[in-house]
């Protein structure tokens, strides 16, 4: 056991850090300190600044493009680039597809797709969840079915996610209604710009268009964009779901934010005295700083287990309750800190080019905003007490 | 003891949730808050005819009633109708601030906000003062026989439209000191005063307000100068009262929209009520907002207790309301899923203003040092 990083691990931090200073734009990282909403370009425009470097599928095997790196690197190369303020890599192509393709693909849609992924020609994104399917996703009720070449696909996905800046959509539909819900399940690749795709925006509660209805009628799909086998989706679409869970972890995100509560904590004033002095915040700081630091390790220690072979499983289940309830935790305190200051909202502050004096402190006004929106962590990528389901019953065999 | 409501106050209660069922669904509720004052002036005066302003108020001062019991029953049904209309700012807090300390003359026009006419708002808060009752920077000094006011007021609620502001300001002592505070009835913006209008999370109104060199008459003064400091305390006390209510009544309708879900909402192929795991939840959500209602009532019974058990009790209460306010929000949301991050689905209407009043009069913390101090005291 050794608990410090190696000196590899440290130089490989000081170059992350190098390049972060040298490539990442400093209008981006301003943008997303100062909590403005984030436009597709803002996006692309930092995939394209990793793609360079290679860096942008640092979690893919090399063969298609990825890096190598322990998960010691992944793990010090995520918390770099968060805390220099770089916006999140969109994970519907790099984290989600990507590694079901390269597990599952035909070498045609490997060839196809994957450095498509990378030069961002496609946008993807999530078409799991439906009206009437949401943690019983196997009761999705979209429906494909065969004509010649083509799938003919019909029903209604939602809640997608960045879906009205996606080209293409990794969908699961039904393709046999005659045997266990699980078990007539395919996974789709659909263009969005097919005819019979219609995308409704959603505004969520905090009035931020980020969530989607995607309304499916007659859409012609090659059966060349089926993934593995028909009726095997399921498969596909629960290995991808613990690839998107450890994300969900958020480790490197709860860094930053709590490092950022820190610096509020110690703007803001109570009785006088900086907030950060107030011993009930203080302890509150603290217990979430504490809960944090085990988690750290405990993401690490998941990782490193990985890596020597044992898949992520139902840890990831683990990770992603945990770190969804710190994530939580921490922009819970944030909003606090403001006191009266969570109140002012004013939509058009987030909008690049605002340019009238904040109300109140500069940092702010996102923070309720982002209070409220970060409530989706522990309903999505499989709700919290779904997690909770799946480790008491096939870790705990209960 | 008796916990039941009078006929009286029965009448009260029904006639309020007769009218936010009829005339406030939730849309029209999105539409008041987007209009330019926030809220409805035709509803306000409606509100006024069937005597829910005047139930805030004290009878001596032409109110209908002002007892810790008439703001609970009133507050109650403006959270249940997720009212956006200034209750809170101009008729306990403004009317209560002139009731409190006011001239005979600056109290008559407390009538005009019984009934709806005038529109008063509290400028207190500062953007230093967090949620301290007697940090005031603001000055006012005395100038040819008016005063001259300097400084910043911040989230003043209701604050763009206010025919008249209630500006505490500090004529002596230190920042914090508790004396050498005023209040001033600030009317029709005089030079030197700027208002700057803004919406809040929960579909609300307020304002930063600047004072600078702003002149205002001596008539302006509430009562003695430097003497504010123990009617502002009773006021904010009235008004963190209604704001337990207010939250009471906001806590039921989740509840309330969160059970119906979970018996109508069904994934593998059970209504969701069916898992063993969300009945605990509801349990304990159920439990916790009869934990806080207790505590309400208790605050409601004691507003005009001597000031230790009185400021204790209401402390109580708003730190309870504070914890489990944000149980409620939180976990109504999360019991339904998706379906409450959207602006579309009323639920998450209610959560935000359930939360945002941790953030009025002083938070769960806030209130918590605050019951261990007059804990000492009583
Ligand atoms: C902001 C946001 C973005 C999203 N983005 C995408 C996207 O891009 N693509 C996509 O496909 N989906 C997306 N989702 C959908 C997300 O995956 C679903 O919301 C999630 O699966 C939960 O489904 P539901 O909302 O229908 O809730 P329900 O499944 O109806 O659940 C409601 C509540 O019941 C609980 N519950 C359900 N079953 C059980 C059980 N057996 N035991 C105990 N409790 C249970 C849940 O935990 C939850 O608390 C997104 C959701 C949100 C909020």
């Amino acid at each position: 056991m050794d608990m410090n990083f190696s000196a590899e691990e440290s130089a490989f931090r000081e170059s992350v850090r190098a390049f972060l200073k040298e490539d990442l734009p400093h209008a981006l990282a301003a943008k997303v300190r100062d909590g403005k909403r984030l436009d597709k370009r803002d996006y692309l425009t930092w995939h394209a600044v990793l793609n360079a470097r290679g860096w942008l599928a640092w979690h893919w095997p090399v063969e298609h493009g990825g890096t190598g790196w322990t998960p010691v690197q992944k793990h010090i190369f995520d918390e770099e680039c968060i805390a220099a303020g770089a916006p999140r890599i969109v994970p519907f192509g790099l984290n989600m597809l990507g590694p079901v393709l390269i597990k599952f693909g035909t070498e045609a849609q490997k060839r196809t797709y994957l450095p498509r992924i990378l030069n961002d020609q496609d946008w993807w994104c999530q078409g799991y969840s439906e009206p009437g399917a949401g943690s019983d996703l196997a009761s999705l009720k979209t429906r494909a079915v065969r004509d010649g070449d083509h799938y003919i696909v019909n029903g209604q996905k939602t809640w997608t996610t960045l879906g009205h800046f996606a080209d293409k959509m990794f969908c699961l539909v039904k393709t046999d209604t005659q045997v266990k819900p699980q078990e007539g399940i395919s996974f789709l690749l659909i263009d969005m710009d097919s005819p019979g795709i219609t995308v409704r925006p959603i505004v969520t509660l905090e009035g931020e268009h980020e969530i989607n209805e995607v309304f499916l009628e007659d859409v012609r799909v090659p059966a060349a964009n089926l993934v593995g086998e028909e009726n095997k989706g399921w498969t596909y679409a629960k290995y991808l779901l613990t690839h998107e869970r450890t994300g969900i972890a958020g480790v490197a995100f709860s860094l930053q934010s709590l490092d950022h509560l820190k610096q509020v904590a110690r703007d803001q004033k109570s009785d006088g005295r900086p907030l950060a002095e107030n011993p009930l915040f203080a302890a509150r700081v603290a217990q979430v700083e504490i809960d944090l630091m085990a988690m750290a390790t405990l993401n690490l220690r998941t990782l490193c287990a990985a890596a020597a072979g044992t898949a992520p499983g139902l840890e990831s289940s683990m990770l992603k309750i945990k770190g969804t309830m710190i994530r939580q935790e921490i922009t819970d305190l944030l909003r606090r800190a403001i006191g009266p200051y969570a109140l002012p909202f004013v939509p058009e502050a987030f909008d690049e080019g605002y340019n009238e004096a904040p109300i109140g402190p500069d940092y702010a006004m996102p923070l309720a905003r982002q209070y409220f929106n970060m409530r989706k962590l522990s309903i999505y990528g499989g709700s919290n007490e779904i997690q909770r389901n799946i480790v008491a019953k096939q870790m705990l065999r209960l | 003891m008796d916990f039941e409501l009078s006929e009286e106050r029965r009448i009260l209660r029904d006639t309020a949730a007769r009218l936010f069922r009829e005339r406030y669904p939730i849309q029209a509720r999105h539409d008041f808050a987007a209009s330019d004052d926030g809220f409805s002036r035709a509803l306000w005066t409606d509100f006024a005819d069937l005597g829910l302003i005047g139930a805030l108020v004290p009878a001596e001062m032409g109110g209908l009633g002002g007892a810790g019991v008439d703001i609970m029953v009133v507050m109650e049904e403006v959270g249940r109708g997720l009212a956006v209309e200034p209750f809170l700012a101009s008729a306990v807090l403004g009317a209560g601030l002139l009731a409190e300390a006011g001239t005979a003359a600056q109290q008559a026009q407390i009538a005009e906000v019984i009934a709806g006419t005038r529109l008063l708002a509290f400028a207190h808060g500062e953007p230093d003062s967090r949620y301290a009752l007697s940090e005031v920077r603001t000055r006012a000094r005395e100038d040819a026989g008016g005063w001259i006011l300097d400084g910043r007021k911040s989230v003043v609620l209701n604050g763009d439209t206010a025919d008249a502001l209630i500006v505490s300001a500090r004529t002596g002592g230190d920042a914090a000191d508790p004396d050498g505070l005023s209040l001033f009835l600030v009317a029709g913006d005089p030079e030197g005063v700027t208002r700057r209008g803004y919406g809040t999370v929960d579909g609300g109104r307020a304002a930063e307000i600047d004072l600078v060199g702003a002149r205002v008459s001596a008539e302006t003064c509430l009562g003695t100068a430097g003497t504010a400091y123990p009617a502002i305390e009773r006021v904010i006390g009235r008004g963190v009262l209604a704001l337990c209510a207010e939250a009471l009544g906001i806590m039921e309708v989740c509840r309330d929209t969160t059970l119906d879900y979970l018996r109508t909402r069904t994934q593998f192929g059970v209504p969701l009520g069916k898992f063993q795991a969300l009945q605990h939840r509801m349990v304990d959500m159920c439990l916790e907002i009869e934990q806080a209602r207790s505590a309400t009532m208790l605050a409601a019974g004691k507003l005009d207790a001597p000031r230790a058990e009185r400021e204790r009790t209401l402390s109580a209460a708003k730190n309870l309301i504070g914890r489990v306010g944000r149980l409620v929000a939180e976990d109504s949301i999360q019991l339904h899923g998706g379906i409450a991050m959207t602006w579309d689905y009323a639920l998450p209407h209610y959560a935000k203003r359930l939360t945002m009043i941790d953030h009025q009069l002083g938070d769960a913390d806030h209130h918590l040092e605050r019951f261990i101090a007059f804990s000492k005291a009583a």
